[in-house]
């Protein structure tokens, strides 16, 4: 009992930072109907910048002074300058390609993401990269479970982040355009909403959250390497597929339930297939309700 | 970058791109470099913005993109369309100069032939798939991978040996190619990408962990070459077999072009739901696509291993799978001499870059962005519709 509650706990840990990342890519697919596979890298670059970012605080003596609030700066200094990567990203390579043939920004995405895989490994090394051991690994025990801090943190500042997102969706004007322009691009434009600053918000928001999740997991297991992205985001992306692709509480249900499943299969079942789980999941879940958990039917556009 | 539309002189605009992507890089590259990245960025895009200034106003004459690749398509549509003496000729000379390659090619040059050939027929084999059909398939390296582990096991089994592991190993590849293509079928773009690419990754995870078939992440080692009775084909006699596959290869998928199949592809790809309504078979026909593209993934893969004398999965990741459809894309879709090209000089082209071997996938990366945003059709194959709709009257 004690073991499977554990195994639920990492889950959950692993699954809240599935859900953040898979909501760029669902965010990004509402939008343009693109699979952005940059996007795992953007989530990368984050964990570097978090390493960047503390040790730049050690150094300057704010992690001393207060170690909480040397992590709440990382964090969203790692998802400002993300978001900016984000955006840049999206003005380079994919806004000329809005009307170019499907395979086009799709090739052009994994163009991204080999290049960005490669201007890391070249700044900052080919070798795994640690982070500074500022932050203690305390546990409680959790009925009977050992549960770790920094899960607690991982999975209450995700649930936080998805909140406010939600409530920037449905609440706001900037959401409001957002909504418009995924159902319908064209008419959203002609009702007077700025296409091209929608996509913008949508990479930037996209960016930040895989920023935060890059962070996170960056302190969660200590360790990062420049091919980390392509792991993690083909893992988010099948979180964002299992809730419905296009559906925003579709991706952070997709990221818990990928997160368990993939726990609880490694823990009980084959630890070495892992991986192989998360590719399981997304491939039967194409095959058999390709609409997603919470997604519906869309009709072939003719 | 919203200042960028405010901002009306070109120059200021390039200056301004150049300073922000400093700043992006500052906390990786440190300072000095992001200030050298900086001004190499604002100094391209100065030189870029300066030379279409000067074609614009007529200053100096920049032939029109692609003026020289139209020239060589319309020899080779034009030799098509007349039974073509000007096309047979330059096949010839092609074929003559690949034959005498290996008298002035040392051991490098060749193996590098031999790899391109077999990146040639892997690129026009998912051409069949991507290019014709328009099922976009990201996990293409599977069928490969299947046919370079059919001939490792069963020929270091001393089961069977290279020429009879080509039928069964092609055979493998393709029914691999059903299973994956029949529950698939009612997927569409992106989605059937996205399966593909998860298969794909399966495979490669399966291999790595499947110690008692594969060897795991060590793979299988002492692959023999191939051999009629005591003669063994070794490397310049191996580069000729290649070649007899590329040219057979070649052939195959040119008939098929023109076939009563290819057509029938093509309609799929243009627009499956009229073209079932014309009557295409659309389900037999992708499902024989796939079967065709992967039997073809298999044979290269049967090669590759008899040449590598070496297999383990690391040769079979998601990374290669890019590169193959790169091939096809950068090529152009669905023309032929076009995806031989592509094949040509994305294999060749970073072998010659070996030297800057740290920014070679920097530079992979960046190129293929900067293709797909400049010429996203492909070097040629522009004209394939005009071509096909010419050829009806």
């Amino acid at each position: 009992m004690e073991l499977f509650l554990e195994q639920i706990i990492n889950g959950l840990t692993v699954g809240a930072v599935y859900a953040l990342i898979a909501l760029g890519y669902t965010m990004v697919y509402g939008i343009l109907e693109l699979i952005n596979f940059a996007h795992g890298e953007i989530y990368m670059l984050g964990a570097y910048l978090g390493i960047i970012l503390l040790g730049v605080l050690t150094a300057t003596g704010v992690t001393a002074m207060s170690l909480p609030l040397s992590i709440i700066i990382t964090i969203i200094a790692a998802g400002v300058i993300c978001a900016a990567y984000g955006a840049t990203m999206e003005k380079i390579a994919y806004r000329p390609l809005r009307n170019a043939p499907r395979l086009a920004p799709l090739i052009s995405a994994m163009g991204m993401s080999i290049f960005l895989q490669n201007y890391v490994m070249l700044t900052q090394g080919p070798n795994d990269k640690v982070y500074p051991q500022t932050i203690p690994v305390t546990t409680f025990t959790f009925m009977g479970a050992d549960v770790t801090y920094i899960q607690l943190f991982i999975i209450a500042a995700s649930v936080i982040l998805m909140a406010a997102l939600h409530f920037f969706i449905m609440k706001t004007k900037m959401g409001k355009a957002m909504r418009a322009t995924a159902l319908d691009k064209k008419a959203a434009g002609l009702m007077g909403i700025n296409i091209d600053s929608v996509i913008s918000v949508t990479f930037i928001l996209g960016s930040f959250l895989a920023a935060v999740a890059g962070v996170m997991v960056g302190i969660y297991y200590g360790v990062v390497n420049f091919y980390i992205g392509y792991l993690a985001g083909m893992k988010a992306f099948t979180a964002a597929v299992l809730g419905g692709i296009g559906n925003i509480p579709g991706a952070m249900l997709g990221g818990f339930v990928l997160g368990i499943l993939e726990s609880l299969g490694a823990g009980y079942l084959w630890p070495e297939y892992k991986d192989a789980f998360a590719f399981l999941v997304l491939v039967l879940i194409l095959i058999i309700r390709p609409q997603g958990l919470l997604g519906e039917r869309m009709p072939d556009k003719v | 970058m919203g200042e960028g539309d405010i901002i009306k002189n070109p120059y200021i605009k390039c200056l301004l791109a150049g300073i922000w992507i400093g700043l992006l890089t500052i906390p990786f590259a440190g300072i000095v470099r992001a200030a050298y990245i900086a001004g190499a960025v604002a100094g391209a895009s100065v030189a870029v913005t300066f030379l279409t200034g000067l074609r614009r106003t007529g200053v100096i004459k920049i032939p029109p993109q692609g003026a020289l690749i139209e020239r060589v398509e319309r020899l080779y549509v034009r030799g098509r369309s007349t039974g073509g003496p000007k096309k047979i000729i330059a096949i010839a000379i092609l074929l003559v100069a690949l034959s005498a390659f290996p008298f002035i090619a040392d051991r490098y040059a060749l193996d590098l032939a031999s790899q391109t050939g077999i990146y040639i027929v892997l690129a026009l084999g998912l051409n069949i798939v991507v290019g014709q059909t328009g099922l976009l398939v990201l996990g293409y390296v599977a069928f490969y991978a299947v046919g370079a582990y059919t001939y490792a096991i069963l020929s270091t089994g001393h089961l069977i040996n290279f020429w009879a592991a080509l039928p069964v190993a092609a055979f493998m590849a393709g029914i691999f190619g059903l299973i994956l293509g029949a529950p698939t079928l009612r997927l569409r773009g992106d989605y059937l990408a996205i399966v593909t690419l998860g298969f794909g990754e399966i495979t490669r995870i399966v291999l790595n962990n499947w110690d008692k078939l594969t060897g795991g992440p060590n793979g299988i080692a002492d692959i023999p070459r191939p051999r009629i009775g005591s003669f063994e084909f070794t490397l310049t006699y191996f580069y000729y077999l290649v070649l007899v596959f590329v040219v057979l290869t070649v052939i195959f998928a040119g008939r098929l072009n023109n076939s009563r199949i290819g057509r029938a592809w093509i309609a799929i790809r243009e627009d499956e739901t009229a073209a079932e309504a014309m009557g295409v078979n659309t389900t037999w026909l992708k499902l024989l696509s796939f079967a065709l593209g992967a039997a073809l993934a298999g044979l290269a893969g049967v090669f590759y291993t008899a040449k590598m004398g070496f297999v383990s999965p690391e040769s079979f990741n998601f990374l290669e799978s890019v590169i193959i459809l790169c091939m096809v894309v950068l090529g152009g879709m669905g023309s032929i001499p076009g995806v031989i090209l592509g094949a040509a000089i994305l294999y060749i082209l970073p072998e010659a870059l070996r030297e800057f071997a740290q920014f070679r996938m920097l530079i992979f990366g960046g190129s293929l962005v900067a293709l797909m945003v400049f010429r996203p059709q492909g070097i040629i194959g522009t004209k394939r519709r005009g071509v096909e709709m010419r050829a009806l009257k």
